[in-house]
């Protein structure tokens, strides 16, 4: 291999950076930076983006957890319906309810029907009748509660023509009502959610937006040195745009670590009290505190939109100091 | 190099501060560009250094006609032209190094190319010892020089200096003038505005001077 070769130059080159003696003030201070990297407007910026992306991610982990919540009232009520067997003269309400019980099972799409027993018919009641009191002689009603498969859809009107053809005193019901209301509550709280999700998202953006528009107010007369030294409209702004992306990240990822680290934490604290009552109407409200895939992909998309909003804006402030300027 | 031809400028809807502006400036040529305060000095250099557009006449920059120029092709030309600034406009978070290199950074130059370079023209300003200093504890002088050698890092075929001896003693605005015949001699049209005699009087040079909106060429 000849000196002259390109591996000898790189390793001259090597050589001479080694050999090259530390320079006092630059080597040691390592800021080549054409932006300041560590000025007071700056850290101030990276405070705002990591508080307002702590805010938004927060929102969204809520709204999720909503979202879910309402979907999931909305199938678990769609995945049950009743059959009520009056009892009737002159027939065993027993067999009637085993009937009734056969005929569900065949059904398709359904995987459970329970009948409740006498004595759970008659617990059923306590809380109006109060306890302790002989229903032997009432015509109580019985009850088969029918689960229907995940996904599944049942024919409700062959199992009522089923129901009144082979089963005296038997009627269904399908929930339907309920079902039509907890629809309506389930969208009104993704619209809700989504809405609280959309304002903090607008003012995320627009506070962003407004702190980076502050930041470089400070850095104005760099970008009117640059551009008296010669420097291209497209060179000043990838300057700031990189610095800005930077900065956005930093707070973003801080911001929004922290919201999933609150998150987390939340659900911790919530299993403490897993069995209480207060625990179970809360999950039954809000749902459980457990973060999906898509809570982590919306923040991460969230810190991605707030940095780029950063950069965005710092270039469109850039092009707009030049225009001033020229 | 460049040509003036029946230039006026008005800021806004205000009356013309320079009015029926027509003269050249020859390669390799010194003038100095004097008047009274506010006669219009620092408009004239701003429209020689592209940042202001004249409201009438025709300006010719390295052949180019001003007016038809995109924003980047006045940044290229840009870099032909050096300027000193009263107010010497170094960034005070880049040492007196970094700051005299910009020009060259700004081209995409890497800083092994320009090294021995700027640190040789620090030390023929003066310099040396502040390499690594930054501006705000340099004194008035040394940031002039600093913001001259900036200035002509990039051996600009023109150089601009606004008021360059305003804030320095006689015996440095002497040594600056000196700086700026070397630079001369050594092929840069120089355009020093000032309104200082006793600094004009020193050096047999062309006189612009601005009155009434009016150019006078005293050659």
């Amino acid at each position: 291999m000849s000196t002259s070769s390109p591996a000898f130059a790189i390793l001259r080159k090597g050589l001479a950076r080694v050999r090259r003696p530390l320079r006092p003030g630059r080597d040691m201070r390592g800021d080549t930076s054409i932006v300041p990297k560590d000025s007071l407007a700056s850290s101030a910026l990276a405070a705002v983006v990591a508080i307002m992306t702590f805010l938004a991610a927060v929102t969204s982990g809520g709204v999720a957890m909503v979202i879910g919540s309402a979907n999931e009232w909305r199938s678990e009520v769609a995945r049950e319906m009743t059959i009520q067997v009056r009892p009737t003269p002159d027939r065993d309400i027993e067999a009637e309810v085993g009937k009734a019980q056969a005929v569900a099972r065949a059904t398709p799409g359904v995987v459970e029907a329970r009948a409740y027993s006498r004595a759970e018919s008659d617990r059923l009641l306590e809380p109006w009748l109060g306890s302790g009191l002989s229903l032997e002689d009432l015509p109580v009603p019985r009850m088969i509660a029918i689960k229907v498969a995940r996904g599944a859809v049942v024919d409700t009107a062959a199992l009522r023509q089923s129901l009144a053809r082979d089963v005296v005193g038997a009627s269904l019901d399908d929930h339907r009502g309920g079902i039509n209301r907890m629809r309506g509550m389930a969208r009104a709280a993704i619209a809700g959610g989504m809405g609280i999700f959309g304002l903090v998202l607008a003012a995320t953006v627009l506070s962003v937006a407004f702190a980076t528009r502050g930041a470089m107010a400070s850095n104005r007369p760099i970008v009117e040195v640059l551009h008296f030294v010669g420097a291209k409209q497209a060179y000043i702004a990838s300057q700031f745009q990189r610095h800005f992306l930077w900065l956005g990240l930093k707070g973003g990822v801080l911001g929004g670590s922290a919201a999933i680290l609150s998150l987390m934490l939340a659900g911790r604290v919530s299993d403490l009290f897993v069995g209480t009552a207060g625990e179970a109407e809360a999950a039954a409200l809000f749902g459980h505190f457990s973060l999906g895939f898509m809570v982590y992909v919306v923040v991460a998309a969230e810190v991605g939109l707030i940095a780029a909003i950063t950069a965005l804006t710092s270039r469109q402030v850039v092009i707009h100091t030049l225009r001033h300027i020229d | 190099m460049i040509q003036f031809e029946n230039v006026g400028l008005r800021y806004g809807l205000g009356t013309e501060i320079l009015r029926d502006l027509t003269f050249h400036i020859a390669p390799r040529s010194f003038q100095f560009l004097s008047g009274p305060s506010g006669a219009g000095k620092s408009s004239l250099l701003r429209l020689l250094f592209l940042t202001l557009k004249p409201t009438r006449g025709l300006i010719t920059l390295f052949d180019h006609d001003t007016a038809t120029l995109s924003s980047d092709s006045i940044a290229v030309l840009r870099r032909r032209i050096g300027v000193v600034f009263q107010d010497f406009r170094l960034l005070d978070h880049l040492s007196t190094f970094e700051n005299v290199a910009l020009p060259l950074r700004v081209i995409g130059r890497r800083e092994e190319s320009y090294y021995d370079e700027v640190a040789e023209l620090l030390g023929w300003v003066g310099l040396g010892e502040h390499m690594w200093s930054l501006p705000p504890v340099l004194s008035g002088g040394e940031k002039q020089r600093a913001a001259i050698a900036r200035a002509v890092i990039a051996r600009p075929q023109l150089l601009l200096a606004d008021e360059p001896t305003g804030n320095v003693d006689p015996q440095l605005a002497q040594r600056l003038l000196r700086l700026f015949i070397e630079l001369n001699k050594s092929g840069t049209s120089v355009v020093i505005a000032t309104h200082d005699i006793a600094l004009m009087d020193q050096y047999d040079a062309r006189r612009l001077v601005l009155h009434d909106g009016y150019i006078h060429v005293y050659e």
